[in-house]
């Protein structure tokens, strides 16, 4: 059975996990790009970084203090025995990520965005987001969460079908270079790309690319994986490090995810998953015992499903 | 400042220095940009809440802080009330210090802060007609997510003030810190800034990176200022 209890407890325990503990494969990605850094600022950026990730774990402290928007993926399998419905799922959530925002600590981040009000424990109007989705032939539950900073280092463009490629670097350079200055999207990153969908299909694409893929993990496309491993090089390319200074550490990884579109148009997004890339997920079986682990497993094959019928 | 205890050289070009607080003109003055610095003393927070409290709503510093500390970080802690009344502090990050340039004149003239920590720097202009004359610098934290490090460096919550109005975030905390950091000197004396400097270094090769790329469809929003521009 997997109560809500059941999700609370996991729900709590990936958010200390994502706020504290740096995921393996994102570690493995900056330290390859450690190696190739040949600048002196740049490279103690990245070792004072490692130092962080380090103390973090060592000291049970969040390695970042800004909590960004603490917000979870649910993934539910077709027989998964749920008791307690779909909204004690939510609540529970909620309950968990106000427990952790005190008990970590975690900063509080969530205001009211006209009022500037706030509850001290990151819960509110439409918060923490929770996105759902599906699975079939499993009975089991995952749980994500991600704590991504809000401000710098996400874009969007329409593009159209006649700017192909060409404008889809274009639009990368313009980002990469735009909030890389000064380090304002906190690279080296994860670079996330969503094309095609609609205007907010796109976004969340380009987001959940960021943030629900491991480092290394290319799209089973070949051609869309050939361009992640080009857009990868051109963005490290520029000639920029971490916090803006010269260098060639901006993009650890880049994941594009795609959806279909309009006929007549070709919306991009583009966000980075910064030096302080928190994820963590929790598997609940259907006997009631919880794995956790960091790597999401978000886009299964089901996801990606290109037509009406699908073998799982 | 090589008489300063603890000052080392990292490597060939990068130099730590350890500065105790309150920080002295001369201590201030021979910072350059791309050092390392680590701080011990006393470090108080304050942003847009506390600037706009103190600056445009009439409030009053907390008394004695002005002699306490020279040092405004640009922070807002992971920090907890704890059953005792006390703060557990866990991480501590910076916030892009830039939102904050029209209020800077001002608050140094009102605090004599000398040194103001932040995430990503200010302008030069800010350094060289606000900062460089006040005898004020400018530190970043690096990374800039190194929250684990600084909060190891936090030796204890000396004072919080306006919890209640501004909340966790925004309130001014006064830290007792111990080799704090690291952090870099953007800004000197003398106005100059690391940022724009390493800025200008990577916009030697901004152009070449498109070379060869075909022209957009249509122009886009936020390309032009001029709001009378067509997007065709």
């Amino acid at each position: 059975m997997i109560s809500t209890e059941l999700i609370e407890t996991a729900g709590y325990e990936i958010m200390k996990k994502a706020a504290i503990d740096i995921p393996e494969d994102y570690l493995d990605g900056i330290k390859a790009t450690q190696k190739q850094e040949q600048n002196t600022l740049s490279g103690y950026v990245i070792k004072t970084m490692i130092d962080n990730y380090e103390a973090a774990t060592e000291d049970r402290r969040p390695m970042c203090a800004d909590t960004g928007l603490p917000r979870y993926y649910v993934k539910i399998g077709d027989n998964a025995p749920l008791r307690g419905g779909f909204t004690g799922i939510e609540r529970a959530l909620r309950s968990a990520t106000a427990r952790a925002t005190a008990d970590v600590p975690l900063r509080p981040n969530r205001v009211h965005p006209l009022w500037r009000t706030e509850h001290n424990n990151n819960v509110g109007i439409n918060a923490p987001e929770i996105e759902w989705s599906f699975e079939p032939d499993v009975d089991w539950v995952d749980v994500t969460t991600v704590h991504k900073g809000g401000l710098f280092g996400t874009d969007y463009r329409m593009l159209f079908p006649g700017d192909g490629i060409d404008g889809i670097k274009r639009f990368f350079l313009d980002t990469m270079i735009s909030f890389g200055k000064r380090g304002l999207c906190c690279q080296p990153a994860i670079v996330g790309i969503g094309i095609g969908g609609s205007k907010d299909t796109c976004m969340q694409l380009g987001k959940q690319a960021a943030c629900l893929r491991s480092v290394g993990e290319p799209n089973p496309d070949l051609k869309i994986a050939e361009l992640e491993q080009e857009l990868m090089e051109m963005g490290n390319n520029i000639g920029m490090g971490p916090m803006g200074f010269v260098g060639s550490s901006m993009v650890v990884d880049c994941h594009i995810e795609v959806g279909y579109t309009h006929t007549g148009g070709m919306p991009v997004s583009v966000h980075t998953f910064c030096l302080s890339s928190r994820r963590a997920t929790a598997r609940l079986h259907a006997d009631g015992s919880i794995e956790y682990r960091t790597d999401p497993k978000w886009f299964t094959p089901y996801m990606r499903r290109e037509t009406v019928e699908w073998t799982s | 400042m090589d008489e300063l205890k603890g000052d080392r050289q990292v490597s060939e070009e990068l130099k730590e220095v350890n500065l105790q607080l309150p920080a002295i003109p001369e201590a201030i003055a021979a910072l350059k940009p791309g050092n390392i610095v680590f701080l011990s003393g006393f470090v108080y927070t304050a942003r847009e809440g506390v600037y706009d409290r103190i600056l445009n709503d009439g409030g009053e510093l907390p008394a004695g802080l002005t002699e306490l500390s020279n040092v405004n970080f640009h922070c807002s802690p992971a920090a907890s009330p704890q059953e005792d009344g006390s703060y557990a502090v866990g991480g501590v990050t910076a916030t892009a210090s830039f939102r904050f340039s029209k209020y800077m004149a001002q608050w140094l003239d009102l605090t004599q802060t000398k040194i103001v920590i932040g995430k990503g720097g200010m302008s030069k202009l800010d350094y060289e007609t606000v900062f460089a004359p006040r005898g004020a610098i400018y530190l970043t934290t690096v990374g800039y997510g190194t929250g684990a490090l600084l909060g190891r460096g936090v030796k204890g919550v000396k004072d919080v003030h306006w919890i209640d109005e501004l909340g966790i975030a925004q309130a001014m905390w006064l830290f007792e810190v111990d080799k704090f950091g690291p952090f870099i000197v953007d800004s000197d004396l003398d106005g100059n800034s690391l940022f724009a400097q390493q800025g200008d270094l990577v916009n030697q090769n901004v152009e070449a990176l498109y070379d060869g790329l075909k022209k957009p469809t249509l122009h886009r929003y936020g390309e032009t200022d001029d709001r009378k521009d067509e997007l065709m």
